[in-house]
């Protein structure tokens, strides 16, 4: 049977067990290394369907500063990552924003918003 | 000419400045000040847009620059005034402070009493002497945070980083989003730096090379960074010949430590300890200095802005108790000192030794199910683990206090556990 291995590091707590998860043909059978149910919860999750909350900027006019940093909301399919930051690299908004606003409702379909993470006030930038 | 007085004075406005404010105001002081170099609050915070903030602190997940705000709100709220675009020239020990800024050129100030809260700043190639050319493209990771989080500027597209630090880490996985190429994270210990969950995250994610007892140990390129030459380094950190490799990249970026910054400390005559490079503090976070306090970075190099909130907590109440007159002067009463795998222990010094106090360390070594021992007593702590990148904290209380009456000094050791 060919199997294949793949290590992460669990981030439940900052033990940080080295967990292994052992694949056949793309399909977890296996996992070790972890030393608690969260770990082993958190492991299967990652072996299968990783997810990540993205933080990045968008641009603004308007504010002291050139770009405005947001998150998502909630964590989107780690896949999406770069899709995500493709499609917020086309976004501009304009000051003034509130932390918290909603700046993209549901990114590219994965139902998770990205919102501002900063309140910045509407202000002529000083070269 | 009587000269502006203020209660409270806090030098820095990031989160440990921030924090000691509203702690000072909470704790009695009328009139609070911070003075702060850039033109808005929140320091370092603001640039930091990644989650992981205020876990402990907010027990929620925040941003840099969400945890800034919450604490911006606050000091906002209770009326505690801001001096920005203003940068702080000199203090002396009678508490003035001498100042300059685009509006009212030099100034002078008197404070009840002074919080010191400048941060740390970036160790750079010429501390770590890296030999080679000295061409455009070298960063520290924290100046290559700013310029792509804040000014919109991308430093480098194939990129080499020294360094496993949190920041290092960091920018690892903000350049791979932003479209450029990590090469490798090289790391001169046999162990990482940075946070479990950051080596996981911003490397392993991204399938990024971790090359541990790895240094760089040349810089090649006229103009602009062509690539670096990485050797692998025996126990006592020098490159072995042959090991040397090439690799072909536009920048460097330094995580290679954090260095607290006491230009105006050491000015002002304020005692350092030459190992945390930060003041020598008792446990009100008063320095050797009568009325001159200091919290965050500029103590002592924190892994988590929590940590730094809840210290500066300590010293912004300390400040506005000596501001009122209500902290008054004692004798040394004991002394903390690192022993055995322990590389410092903050605060050095105690006056009162009672009530609780708890005590921050960082060992020098990795180390799997530790006890922490206090030297010659039966007072001891058991842990699972210790790590030179995870501050250890130990709360002595009232009992073990009893349990220390009569030392001069409590010698804390960091050993493997036996039983």
């Amino acid at each position: 049977m060919m199997t294949e291995e793949k290590e992460i590091i669990c981030i439940g707590c900052p033990i940080g067990c080295k967990v292994v998860g052992i694949f056949n043909a793309q399909k977890l059978i296996d996992i070790k290394g972890y030393q608690c149910e969260r770990g082993r919860e958190y492991a299967i999750k990652e072996f299968t369907n990783p997810v990540r909350v993205l933080s990045t900027t968008v641009r603004i006019e308007g504010a002291m500063v050139p770009l405005l940093p947001v998150k998502t909301t909630g964590p989107i399919p780690k896949k999406m990552l770069f899709r995500c930051m493709k499609f917020l690299a086309q976004v501009v908004v304009y000051a003034p924003v509130k932390m918290g606003d909603v700046i993209v409702k549901d990114i590219l379909g994965t139902g998770v918003d990205v919102v501002a993470t900063r309140t910045l006030e509407r202000m002529e930038r000083k070269i | 000419m009587s000269m502006e007085y203020v209660d409270v004075a806090v030098i820095g406005g990031g989160p440990a400045g921030m924090a000691a404010a509203v702690a000072a105001k909470e704790n009695g002081a009328e009139r609070v000040m911070i003075i702060e170099r850039d033109r808005g609050l929140g320091g370092i915070l603001q640039q930091c847009i990644h989650p992981g903030f205020g876990l402990h602190y907010f027990k929620e997940e925040l941003t840099g620059p969400e945890y800034a705000e919450r604490f911006i709100r606050k000091v906002e709220e209770l009326g505690i005034e801001t001096k920005l675009d203003t940068m702080v020239l000199d203090i002396d020990k009678s508490r003035k402070i001498h100042y300059v800024n685009p509006e009212e050129g030099v100034g002078y100030l008197e404070a009840g009493a002074v919080v010191l809260a400048m941060g740390c700043r970036e160790r750079t190639r010429g501390a770590i002497n890296i030999p080679g050319t000295r061409p455009a493209g070298i960063f520290t990771a924290g100046t290559a945070q700013r310029l792509i989080n804040m000014d919109g500027l991308i430093p480098g597209r194939k990129l080499v980083i020294l360094g496993s630090g949190d920041v290092g880490l960091i920018m690892a996985r903000r350049f791979t989003l932003e479209g450029a190429e990590v090469k490798a994270v090289v790391e001169i210990m046999p162990y990482p730096n940075g946070l479990a969950r950051n080596i996981m995250q911003c490397l392993i994610d991204f399938d990024i090379p971790l090359l541990l007892s790895h240094t760089v140990t040349r810089i090649f390129g006229k103009e602009r960074v062509e690539g670096v030459e990485i050797s692998q380094v025996d126990e006592n950190f020098n490159p072995i010949p042959g090991t040397e490799e090439y690799i072909e990249c536009d920048t460097l970026l330094l995580s290679v430590g954090l260095i607290p910054e006491n230009e105006l400390s050491e000015k002002a005559g304020v005692e350092l300890d030459p190992v945390t490079n930060g003041p020598v503090v008792d446990e009100f976070r008063q320095t050797s200095l009568e009325g001159i306090f200091a919290a965050g970075n500029v103590l002592q190099v924190h892994d988590l802005v929590d940590d730094v909130s809840k210290e500066a907590e300590i010293t912004g109440r300390s400040a506005a108790l000596y501001a009122k007159g209500e902290l008054r002067a004692r004798e040394i009463l004991m002394k903390a000192i690192p022993g055995e795998n322990v590389r410092y222990v903050v605060p050095q010094i105690l006056r009162r030794g009672d009530g609780h106090v708890e005590f921050f360390m960082r060992v020098t070594k990795p180390m799997e199910r530790v006890k922490l021992v206090i030297r010659n007593s039966d007072v001891s702590f058991k842990r699972l683990f210790a790590r030179p990148g995870e501050m250890m904290k130990v709360k002595l209380r009232e009992s073990h206090f009893k349990r220390l009456k009569g030392k001069k000094e409590i010698i804390f050791d960091i050993v493997e556990d036996d039983d």
